[in-house]
């Protein structure tokens, strides 16, 4: 199903444009959610189910979740309620809404049990994709690991708020 | 591959990383440029998985899941340096940014 490509590939691309042009935060994570479910609708076209719905859950799922977690910290004071009254408009959603909706049908389209043949031969299943990350690619893993766990101790150390010295002797000493 | 030929998938993720790359250069807002990075792994992830599928082999998938991992540990760092660079400097534009002391 080719034209199926096209169509999840296009509306990857608009909803990317309406990305790096929108001036709200909150509206340019919406398309650019659509965005990643477009892209993980191409990940079942290619016969990649597993990688789809990893994409899925966590890219548009954590990753997502993580930007919106910031700002909403950041947004703090009458600005960001005012904002918020305004984010539920209509035509804030709209956009997103009618490419999510396009996605979804497209979506059901592929995995309705009377289309299976909409699913290509060449599917590699997550048992093929396990079985070669956890023997070809075994040290990329521990690497990772390894990534994973600086990330979170450096997402600690820079989140911190301000340090307690450990004694007066290590306070700063700031005229005002 | 009978579904999707590998060079319009390829194009695609290319076309991708170009519009994530315009956004990192063009936007000024630390977090539109941080989602702009997003942009460019997904669309790096998604040649990876292109490519891997029109071989039939699973590596590409493997690679997508290490992409996934450095894009996780990138943003979670990433946006604790967008939060201390808000309460340093009161704002988020990253021109602000451009000496390292005023």
């Amino acid at each position: 199903m080719t034209i199926l490509f096209y169509i999840a590939g296009v509306i990857a691309i608009l909803s990317t444009i309406m990305v790096i042009t929108r001036l709200n935060a909150v509206h340019a994570l919406l398309y650019l959610i659509v965005s990643l479910l477009s892209v993980s609708v191409i990940f079942f076209l290619v016969g990649a189910p597993f990688i789809g719905i990893l994409e899925i859950i966590v890219y548009a799922g954590a990753i997502m979740v993580l930007f919106i977690f910031i700002i909403m910290m950041l947004n703090l004071g009458k600005e960001s309620e005012e904002q918020e009254k305004r984010w539920l408009e209509r035509k804030m959603w709209f956009g997103p809404g009618i490419l999510a909706a396009i996605l979804l049908i497209e979506f059901i389209y592929i995995i309705f049990p009377g289309f299976q043949k909409n699913i290509p031969e060449s599917t590699v299943y997550p048992r093929e994709v396990g079985l070669s990350l956890f023997s070809t690619y075994l040290l990329g893993v521990e690497l990772a690991a390894f990534l994973l766990l600086a990330g979170i101790i450096g997402a600690y150390h820079l989140g911190h708020r301000s340090r307690k010295p450990l004694h007066r002797f290590f306070e700063e000493r700031n005229p005002k | 591959m009978t579904v999707v030929p590998m060079e319009t998938g390829l194009l695609l993720a290319g076309i991708l990383f170009l519009l994530g790359l315009v956004g990192v250069l063009v936007r000024r807002n630390v977090i539109f440029m941080l989602m702009s990075i997003e942009i460019m792994l997904n669309a790096a992830g998604l040649a990876f998985v292109i490519a891997g599928a029109s071989w039939g082999q699973a590596d590409g998938q493997v690679m997508f899941i290490f992409i996934l991992t450095m894009a996780a540990a990138e943003v979670s760092v990433g946006l604790a340096l967008i939060l201390q660079f808000y309460r340093q400097f009161k704002t988020l534009d990253a021109d602000v940014a451009s000496q390292m002391r005023e």
